[in-house]
């Protein structure tokens, strides 16, 4: 049998397969160490980070909807201290996969000292989460053009090392912002973050939730982004981890067609941690039965 | 911790529709299994209900697992048609579980409805115990109570409405109770059930300096504390109820 090649390249960083597991769904990587082995994915995000630990939103944190979860964690995370001190090290030590940090911010100021502490750790890349509030405006980065572009570009400025940008689906026209973030000088995109939603209980008639708005994602939202997939494909040549409601190999091959060069799951770890041996062994059963073997060949290659 | 496909060896009808004992085979966990941890399980592998289900471990025999649950919705509606033979996908075990108490304590368990189900287990493990106090809606919400034979104890039961042992809430039993144990040894409650009844039997506990250690229920996503989805507000602010707990000393808890 020909041997199935899964490789696959996101800029200068290498992935053995295309299973990135995405931010804030395996925690900082210890939580699922006896049901996942990292070093069977192609790449994992940690955590979006902060530089001061975040106690998180006020419960109920989630809530189940139909074939979605919608969340209002309030980006819990212990902080880029502890962060770097207790969680980054062993990810690194024990295993050889790329780790991608991701980092936020609530002005331009702390995305760059998060840059600063990174800049010399033997990481893979760094992911910014442009998805969260930006103290005195209204919308956030990930939704102003002009936003987007200056923290990229003031970002850019400051590291070397691969350059990831996390959009948000909560836009009008998600190729602008794509677009915005390519000519600023990011090397990846990764998309998309959870839709905005919210959840009501007619019995209490209150939100579900504690922080009212949350985010949307699962099986639900994964037409939405496909269709902003195939808009990002067509306005940049960037390499794109494509994500949203994956839960299975033929999700996953959709995705790759549609133009993702990688794959990322979320809710569906939750669900089942098992599913990235499922995936690559699907994926290998696909390549082989329609005789492509390299993975690399499908990226992109929707008929239309 | 570890994600297995576990044969279901019986899944007892308890009261028709409502209570239900379920038996899995899965050598491994039964081996890792402490009382108060529990098992995070799919109740089928469809797309809906989307998410997993979380059940105490209600006892452990051998090769076996139990779970004791109360159909509530539509997720504990399909776990009770499930037959024998079939394979669920089960992780666990799952959570901190009851710190045990050494053999000078003096040994109360306080549980509510189907939250009995994790303190038969704790009952296994224990030398000794006082009481065990089992209160629910009605008697038919009394479940359990064989499985505490062991300890040779008075069980004392209420229901909300009177049809079988003191008419009230569980939390009455308790409060008569503990003036009554002079004793110099310390006292531990451990508690389960609905969150109310936990409260209540923290005030109680708190007035009688007695330790008490109440498990929780949040809604939980990955059980493994990943996710942080399952936050409880705490004098030490937020955890997990799935990893930090579920069970937790009832002095900590911001009711
Ligand atoms: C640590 C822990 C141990 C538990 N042990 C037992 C047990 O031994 N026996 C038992 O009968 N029940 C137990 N429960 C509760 C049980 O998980 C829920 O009753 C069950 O998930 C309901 O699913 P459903 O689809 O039938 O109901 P739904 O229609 O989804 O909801 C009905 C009710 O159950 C609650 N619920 C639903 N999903 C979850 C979830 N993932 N986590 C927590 N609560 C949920 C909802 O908030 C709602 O109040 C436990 C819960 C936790 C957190
Ligand atoms: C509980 C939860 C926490 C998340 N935390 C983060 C986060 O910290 N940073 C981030 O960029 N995305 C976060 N996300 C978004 C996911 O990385 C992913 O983009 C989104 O959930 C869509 O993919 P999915 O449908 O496969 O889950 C989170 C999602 C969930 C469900």
């Amino acid at each position: 049998m020909k041997k199935i090649n899964l490789k696959t390249n996101l800029g200068r960083i290498s992935l053995k397969n295309p299973i990135v597991l995405a931010s804030g769904c395996f925690g900082y990587g210890d939580e699922y160490k006896d049901l996942i082995s990292l070093d069977d994915v192609g790449a994992v995000v940690t955590k979006t980070i902060t530089l001061k630990p975040k106690a998180g939103n006020p419960p109920p944190r989630v809530v189940e909807t139909a074939s979605g979860i919608l969340n209002s964690i309030g980006l819990a995370n212990v902080g880029a201290e502890v962060f770097l001190k207790e969680k980054l090290p062993g990810l690194l030590k024990k295993f050889s996969t790329p780790v991608i940090v991701s980092i936020a911010g609530e002005t331009r100021d702390e995305y760059l000292k998060l840059i600063s502490l990174l800049n010399r750790k033997k990481i893979a890349g760094i992911e910014l989460n442009i998805s969260c509030p930006n103290v005195g405006k209204d919308l956030t980065i990930g939704q102003d053009e002009v936003e987007t572009f200056g923290l990229v570009k003031a970002v850019r400025k400051k590291t070397n090392l691969p350059l990831l940008v996390k959009l948000s689906p909560n836009v009008t026209d998600i190729g602008k912002i794509a677009k915005s973030a390519e000519k600023a000088g990011a090397d990846i995109l990764s998309l998309v973050n959870t839709f905005s939603a919210i959840g009501i209980d007619a019995e209490t008639g209150r939100a579900k939730l504690g922080g009212v708005l949350g985010g949307l994602s699962g099986p639900a939202i994964k037409p939405i982004a496909l269709r902003m997939v195939w808009q990002v494909r067509k306005t940049t040549s960037l390499p794109i981890i494509g994500m949203g409601g994956i839960a299975n190999t033929s999700d996953a091959l959709e995705f790759i067609i549609t133009g993702a060069n990688a794959i990322g799951l979320g809710s569906a770890i939750f669900i089942n941690p098992d599913l990235c041996r499922e995936i690559i062994a699907g994926l290998k059963r696909y390549l082989s039965r329609k005789r492509i073997y390299n993975l690399d060949k499908l990226v992109g290659s929707l008929i239309v | 911790m570890l994600q297995v496909k576990a044969r279901i060896i019986e899944n007892k009808e308890l009261l028709p529709e409502t209570y239900y004992r379920l038996s899995l085979k899965t050598p491994p966990i039964a081996r890792l299994a402490k009382p108060g941890q529990f098992v995070h399980l799919r109740v089928n592998e469809k797309i809906f209900p989307l998410l997993r289900r979380p059940f105490s471990i209600h006892s452990v025999h051998k090769e076996n697992i139990q779970i004791l649950y109360k159909v509530t919705g539509a997720g504990t509606g399909i776990l009770s048609r499930r037959k024998k033979d079939e394979l669920l996908d089960v992780i666990g075990p799952l959570g901190n579980g009851y710190r045990l108490p050494d053999k000078r304590t003096k040994v109360i368990l306080v549980a509510g409805g189907a939250g009995v189900a994790s303190l038969c287990f704790l009952s296994q493990r224990l030398a000794s115990c006082p009481a065990v106090l089992i209160g629910g809606r009605s008697k038919r919400d009394i479940l359990g109570r064989d499985k505490f034979k062991r300890l040779k104890t008075k069980i004392k039961i209420s229901t909300e409405d009177g049809s079988l042992g003191k008419k009230g809430l569980v939390t009455d039993l308790l409060q008569e109770l503990l003036p009554t144990l002079h004793s110099p040894l310390p006292t531990v409650i451990y508690a389960c059930g609905p969150m109310k009844m936990l409260k209540e039997t923290a005030k109680i506990a708190e007035r009688h300096r007695a330790l008490c250690y109440v498990s929780l229920e949040e809604f939980i996503v990955c059980g493994v504390g990943a996710c942080q989805g399952c936050a409880v507000r705490t004098k030490n602010g937020y955890k997990r109820v799935c990893k930090d707990g579920p069970v937790f000393d009832s002095k900590e808890i911001i009711w």
